[in-house]
């Protein structure tokens, strides 16, 4: 089986400064990798680069197409690489508003998605719009409400719903539960586990919560000043951390 | 089943002032399937280090440790996730969970990440809990609220859901009552019988005498202080 996504050399400057350095992966159909660092370690960089949001300096991100199988995203036109954002890949920002059209009802935010790919029967995108609000547990009467009358963990869960209606084979997660309560945090995380097992998905999050990728990822990226200084087995960084910088990063969370 | 050769573990702090602490050396041995071993020794003897490397939570310094053939000191992550999918279990000692998950579901997760049919999973976690002595009413409920007791046995029920041929117990009847401790034993009897081959911490004797084939004093492989 070959990878769904295979990352080489990837290298983001701003100039002198270093974003992302050299940074390296396979990541396979079904797997969730976490990727974790301080604020500036160059994880959202990274997130970025690859999603396609910013131009890296160098480097490939080799994606297996469903009509053409593995193509370096970097080199596709834009209109190409537009088309994979609104089919096989989706975005899930930190900020629901990032993510959301505030405007629209939440029923037209998914229903959206789908008239981007070709869906024109109203019925039909309804349908789908409605059962989506379900999987993420959003009640049918809120179909015609818009994002702005709901609470954070409900637009974030809407976002989610948005992002995946299309049936996307590979997620980007930029901080999912970031600025939700813990209770809410809990619950999208438990919605999100869910739907990468029963769909099948690919992941990639990115978060500097240490709890969520334990729960989330099955392997995990360790980011500080733009390099990756450890990865492994999630359980394995967390509980046997080889590097100067995880041990502190590890010993440093408060237990509960 | 299981092969460990020359394994070595040692610990480096590197926010102590860099220091190494050696704790395993030269540990070997092997168990066949349908075998339950027993590894003893004294508190920090690194009974739970042999345990924690054996299922690649923890990296070792040098040596092998062959599951099924295959070297889970050097294997790639999604290697190593696919043996503990299909073929190494482990119970621990505690019960980490996604808070919200039903207990049932708990259970029958290990089946479901098999790709197994899902009223047969719910069926053998149902099945589990009922021997398991958790009452009908909190399988619809997260075990996080429930007492060290019962997600003891929430932790064993999952952990005995598939059928390993390798599995791991880390204390599987501390804190358990007569009769929960007697069906515990039985369903290591029964992974025995079906060829599992099993490695255990048990403190309480009594058990270990009766499921043990063999024990194996993790102190020898404790390095000597020079």
């Amino acid at each position: 089986m070959p990878p769904l996504l295979s990352v080489h050399g990837l290298t983001k400057r701003y100039g002198a400064r270093i974003g992302c350095a050299d940074v390296g992966f396979d990541l396979y159909p079904g797997e969730v990798l976490g990727i974790v660092g301080e604020s500036g370690s160059g994880k959202s960089t990274l997130l970025n680069c690859l999603a396609g949001h910013l131009a890296p300096d160098e480097g490939q991100v080799i994606f297996d197409t469903r009509a053409e199988g593995p193509r370096d995203v970097l080199q596709m036109s834009e209109p190409e690489r537009r088309m994979l954002g609104r089919t096989d890949w989706a975005f899930v920002h930190q900020n629901p508003r990032d993510g959301l059209r505030m405007r629209i009802s939440a029923g037209g935010n998914v229903g959206e998605r789908l008239m981007a790919v070709g869906a024109r029967h109203y019925g039909d995108i309804r349908e789908q719009a409605l059962d989506w609000l379900g999987r993420v547990e959003i009640a049918d009467e809120r179909i015609d409400d818009r994002p702005s009358a709901f609470s954070g963990g409900m637009q974030q869960r809407l976002q989610i719903a948005r992002n995946l209606v299309t049936g996307p084979r590979l997620v980007f997660m930029d901080e999912p539960t970031g600025g939700l309560d813990v209770s809410v945090q809990a619950r999208l995380l438990d919605l999100i586990r869910g739907l990468v097992r029963r769909m099948g998905l690919s992941a990639i999050v990115v978060t500097h919560d240490l709890a969520v990728v334990r729960l989330l990822a099955d392997r995990l990226m360790v980011m500080k000043d733009g390099h990756v200084i450890e990865t492994g087995l999630t359980d394995q960084v967390l509980d046997d951390p080889q590097a100067a910088y995880t041990q502190l990063l590890v010993s440093s969370v408060l237990q509960v | 089943m299981i092969q460990v050769e020359d394994l070595a573990k040692n610990f480096t702090l590197h926010n102590q002032g860099g220091a190494v602490i050696p704790v395993i050396e030269g540990a070997g041995f092997s168990v066949a399937p349908g075998e339950c071993v027993a590894l003893t020794g004294e508190s920090g003897a690194g009974k739970s280090t042999v345990m924690r490397i054996l299922y690649g939570n923890y990296l070792a310094q040098a040596g092998s440790v062959r599951i099924n053939g295959i070297d889970i000191t050097r294997a790639e992550p999604r290697d190593i996730l696919a043996l503990r999918r299909e073929t190494l279990g482990y119970v621990s000692q505690f019960l980490r969970v996604v808070p919200r998950v039903p207990t049932l579901e708990v259970v029958a997760e290990p089946l479901l990440a098999l790709g197994r049919n899902e009223g047969e999973a719910l069926d053998r976690a149902r099945d589990l809990l009922t021997r398991l002595r958790i009452p009908e009413t909190l399988w619809s409920l997260s075990p996080t609220t429930f007492s060290g007791g019962e997600q003891q046995r929430v932790n064993i029920a999952r952990g005995f859901a598939h059928a390993y041929p390798a599995l791991l117990l880390d204390e599987p009847t501390a804190s358990l009552d007569a009769t929960n401790r007697e069906t515990v034993l039985s369903l290591i009897e029964e992974a025995k019988a079906g060829g599992a081959a099993i490695i255990g911490i048990f403190h309480d004797l009594d058990a270990r005498e009766r499921v043990a084939d063999r024990e194996i004093d993790v102190s020898a492989f404790t390095p000597r202080a020079a």
